[in-house]
């Protein structure tokens, strides 16, 4: 385990040391204090355990990295992650997972708004509740809420699978209650045993899109 | 664009670390703001008469000659003179001691007015505004500070936020509007005016004028969410607290953070983090169009 | 007046092709969308002359005196700052809006001429990146294919705010050309018309942008050059907080800048022309001094050696080609005017790139016309181009007396006409008059 000291490392160092360590290698990276960019760009199957709150874009880009942070997260959390974990025991502001292709993100605390804007294909699971414009323009993945869902969620939506166990504030443009059968209970039931969320799939319902968009017809014009 | 700052303090023993604890959090904001910084710091109430803020164009003003004519025409305690801003306190009623200074001190600019409010601004880097305004040393009760980053307007001091909407009253913001240019002329027409074709002051505008048409602050901002359109995150400070509120659509960040010592509000968690007690502090983001506000209980 | 009838009289304000544009409107209940740039006539380059060598200046002679066209992007922070033989560079056009052979041509010819390509809205093709030497990927709105490989593959990196066609829009590409593969680069269902975000899905502002911008570098060691793209609209703030984010590189496109697809009001009505964008991009840029210190890319309308000599000569350091390098693969060519006009066009006029059903084989996905282009025959097409024009700006330069394109300045033109002298802030061609500054 290899601990790294914010107060007296940059941001650069932290980086270059985590971006060029072999997987396998653990580290430990504190005083934090809301730094942006930490633990960025990663390549390799590494454990990083953050301690503390992060700033801006924590896990950008996260490529088969195990990330963890105890504490809150900035904006852009784990944006555009390819593959690995990312978990968060407090909240994260929001666009979390903004734009990410795969891996898995846990936040266990809330997500704020936008929560997998733009989504490609990553997996989210939510302990807390999520904002407003969550899964906004998702095109492919999971976003499992185990609280409540805000404003306009999945406006907008194209092939991403939205699960929520609470109250849907509204629902964005192109966005509806689907039904739940058993491909989706399955893929359900597992992210909540990845995630380690205790809750029955049975207390979930699904949302998707009605796909009313995707070729342009002069009927739905209000939609736009 | 830019970076905000406020810091109400609850245990009053901490009142003579204002200065100390809010400069640490305008400094880390630098970044989002490198262009100018101002503060607007809420301490020495003059329950009695008044206080108001003036800004001069150079360091090299002389302010003996202020001194003696306001001497002259009415019941001055003193005044406090920091590099290019003077703080007068008086003994008179406000709204005349600052139509005479519009009719007679023309090449001073009024920054700010109230009982216990005091604005100072300053162009260029923010360290140097925290260092040569000796925020460290400021005591208070709640202070509210901005660092910006200039997007339409020109670089000026009196460009720089806090912007004052009336007694007791300054708001700093971070975004960028998109309605201000005719909002601006609008509110002209009724009266209220306008020193910059900077959007935050038409915010700052604004506001007055809804309270001057009677509204408290909650109803103000409530419509300001209906008349006023862009990207906004809003902090407003009172004679007795401060209030928080983002836009709708929401982009622009905050964060806001709480113990039973202080309530505190900025752009990014990194200006919080340097707070005491940060670590344990509850921490949240305001809900667009929410209004969150702190107050002090009236002794 | 028609030929065909003398006492016929067209309106101004209602001719022809306005009448046709509401009739088609009330048919579909759909805005027109189209490819191409600006058509209306605006203020150009062509308003400019160069004052060429005289009594008191000298001309360099042609070969033995060098006029040196090299060009060096990104040194403001990056590690690996981009090297060019020529300062004309080709513009991001997307893997979708364009073909594979497209896209492969343009790789080829920008190679031999020393300079580099972009990519577009959809991400890199192993194409793009094995045939073009210098290349630059763009970090746009959408995301669609970005991946930290291919962000450290590329030679520089352009976060776009936006382009010359359409300052404020996003990407648009249509069903008819979500190909298999463009679905799959996208990871979009084949076959539907994409929606694309207009703001960028993780960040808002300039001061948020500047925390993005060192999330990058993190991403890739400081090594690569970060540009910022902007559609010309309020050019001198957007170019001053390009530079206080951090940019390297700042690349202004203005109002006559090609799209492959968007609302023809959106290109005909949004957006400044390139020539005041360029002096307006210089003047932000000489108030901060940083200027050759951030470098300025300027594009939208670029032709002809001319053109990129008076980019250079009102401040710019390089400039980019979009439209102009898709006519020199074979766009618009006369070979197909047949072929256009069964669609509904005619070699010269061709503008539907939406359609995807392009006979020049280039702004299409069909497979069988994008066989039309050969990428080693439309490589050494581009370079012939890029060869001419850099030429052709070595001609005027020297003419000038300059041993480097870069010491061209604007004092070196006058302008043609009031609105050309205003915009560019050169005299009218005889007096000293600049509109708005004053002199006779």
């Amino acid at each position: 385990m290899t601990e790294i000291n914010l107060e007296n490392k940059s941001v650069r160092e932290l980086n270059e040391k985590l971006q060029s360590a072999s997987s396998g290698d653990k580290f430990s990276v504190n005083n934090t204090v809301g730094k942006h960019a930490l633990s960025v760009g990663l390549t390799t199957e590494i454990n990083v355990d953050i301690n503390g709150h992060v700033g801006y874009y924590c896990a950008g880009m996260n490529q088969q990295a195990k990330i963890k942070i105890n504490g809150n997260a900035g904006p852009g959390l784990a944006e555009n992650m390819m593959s690995g974990e990312v978990r968060v025991t407090g909240s994260a502001s929001q666009y979390a997972a903004a734009t990410a292709h795969g891996g898995l993100l846990v936040i266990e605390g809330d997500a704020s708004s936008r929560c997998g804007i733009s989504m490609k294909g990553v997996n989210i699971v939510v302990g807390g509740n999520i904002g407003h414009m969550s899964a906004f323009m998702a095109q492919s993945g999971c976003l499992v809420v185990c609280g409540d869902a805000g404003d306009a969620l999945g406006d907008s939506i194209y092939e991403a699978k939205i699960y929520v166990r609470g109250k849907v504030k509204s629902l964005g443009t192109d966005c509806i209650e689907k039904e739940m059968r058993d491909e989706h209970q399955k893929e359900l039931k597992q992210l909540l045993k990845q995630s380690r969320m205790s809750y029955g799939v049975d207390e979930f319902r699904r949302y998707g899109s009605a796909r009313k968009l995707y070729n342009f017809d002069i009927d739905k014009v209000d939609d736009y | 664009m830019c970076g905000i700052v406020g810091l109400f303090i609850k245990n009053p023993t901490l009142e003579s670390q204002l200065g100390e604890l809010i400069a640490p959090m305008l400094s880390e904001m630098t970044e989002r703001g490198p262009d100018s910084a101002g503060i607007a710091v809420y301490r020495d109430p003059n329950d009695k008469g008044c206080k108001i803020t003036v800004l001069a164009e150079n360091l090299d003003f002389d302010w003996s000659d202020l001194e003696e004519s306001l001497k002259a025409s009415f019941a001055l305690k003193k005044i406090t003179v920091t590099q290019n801003h003077a703080v007068l306190t008086l003994d008179s009623a406000i709204s005349e001691v600052q139509d005479w200074l519009n009719e007679n001190w023309k090449e001073l600019s009024v920054t700010s007015a109230g009982t216990n409010i005091e604005i100072f601004k300053g162009k260029g880097n923010p360290a140097d505004f925290i260092e040569q305004f000796d925020i460290k040393s400021m005591r208070g009760t709640h202070a509210l500070g901005h660092t910006r980053m200039a997007t339409e307007s020109a670089i000026t001091t009196e460009h720089s936020h806090p912007f004052s909407t009336g007694q007791d009253l300054c708001l700093v913001h971070n975004g960028s509007l998109s309605n201000h240019n005719r909002l601006r002329e609008t509110l002209r027409r009724s009266g209220v005016q306008f020193k910059t074709d900077n959007d935050s002051e038409v915010a700052a505008g604004y506001l007055s004028w809804r309270l001057s048409e009677g509204d408290d602050l909650d109803q103000a901002l409530n419509h300001a969410i209906d008349d006023l359109d862009g990207f906004y995150t809003f902090a407003i400070g009172t004679r007795d607290g401060f209030a928080v509120m983002r836009d709708p659509i929401g982009c622009k960040p905050a964060i806001m953070a709480e113990t039973d010592d202080w309530a505190a509000m900025s752009s990014e968690y990194r200006a919080i983090a340097t707070l005491p007690g940060a670590e344990n502090a509850r921490i949240w983001e305001p809900e667009p169009t929410q209004i969150y506000s702190w107050k002090r209980s009236l002794e | 007046m028609s030929k065909d009838n003398p006492t016929l009289i067209e309106s101004a304000t209602f001719p022809r092709h306005v009448i046709a544009e509401i009739q088609r409107a009330a048919k579909t209940g759909i805005y027109d969308i189209r490819g191409f740039g600006a058509k209306r006539d605006i203020p150009t380059f062509d308003d400019l002359v160069f004052l060429g060598a005289s009594t008191s200046r000298y001309p360099l002679e042609g070969y033995r005196e060098k006029c040196n066209t090299e060009v060096v992007l990104g040194n403001r922070f990056a590690k690996n700052p981009i090297h060019l033989k020529t300062p004309i560079t080709i513009a991001g056009m997307s893997f979708g809006s364009l073909s594979a052979q497209a896209k492969e041509s343009l790789g080829r010819g920008a190679s031999i001429a020393g300079t580099s390509t972009t990519t577009g809205d959809g991400g890199m093709t192993p194409e793009e990146r094995g045939h073009s030497k210098t290349l630059v990927y763009q970090y746009l709105p959408s995301r669609y294919g970005m991946n930290p490989d291919d962000l450290r593959r590329a030679d520089a990196i352009e976060i776009v705010l936006g382009q010359g066609a359409k300052p404020g829009g996003g990407g648009m590409l249509l069903g008819q050309k979500i190909s298999p593969r463009v679905a799959q680069m996208r990871n979009l269902p084949e076959g539907i018309d994409q929606r694309s975000a207009c703001r960028h899905p993780d960040w808002t502002g300039p001061d948020d942008l500047e925390i993005k911008i060192q999330e990058l570098r993190e991403i890739t060691n400081w090594e690569k050059p970060i540009y910022v793209k902007v559609g010309a609209t309020r050019v001198f703030y957007d170019v001053t907080l390009a530079v206080k984010a951090g940019a390297d590189v700042v690349v202004v496109d203005g109002m006559q800048g090609g799209t492959a697809a968007t609302q023809d009001v959106f290109i005909e009505h949004v957006g400044i022309p390139t020539l005041p964008a360029v002096r307006m991009a210089v003047e932000a840029l000489l108030e901060m001094d940083m200027h050759r210190k951030v470098q300025l890319i300027v594009s939208g309308g670029i032709r002809s050696g001319a053109d990129v000599a008076k980019a250079l000569a009102l401040g710019a350091d390089a400039v980019a080609i979009g439209t102009a390098a898709l006519i020199a693969l074979g766009d618009q060519s006369p070979e197909y005017d047949e072929e256009y006009k069964a669609i509904g066009s005619a070699a010269g006029f061709w503008d539907d790139y939406q359609q995807g059903n392009d006979p020049a084989g280039i702004t299409t996905q069909d497979p069988e016309l994008a066989k039309r282009l050969d990428p080693k025959l439309g490589g050494r097409r581009l370079a012939n181009y890029l060869n001419v024009l850099t030429l052709e700006l070595q001609t005027l330069a020297r003419a000038c007396g300059k041993s480097h394109v870069h010491n061209l300045e604007p004092e070196d033109m006058v302008a043609l006409t009031m609105e050309a002298a205003a915009m560019a802030g050169v005299p009218l061609a005889g007096t000293e008059w600049i509109p708005g500054k004053g002199g006779m």
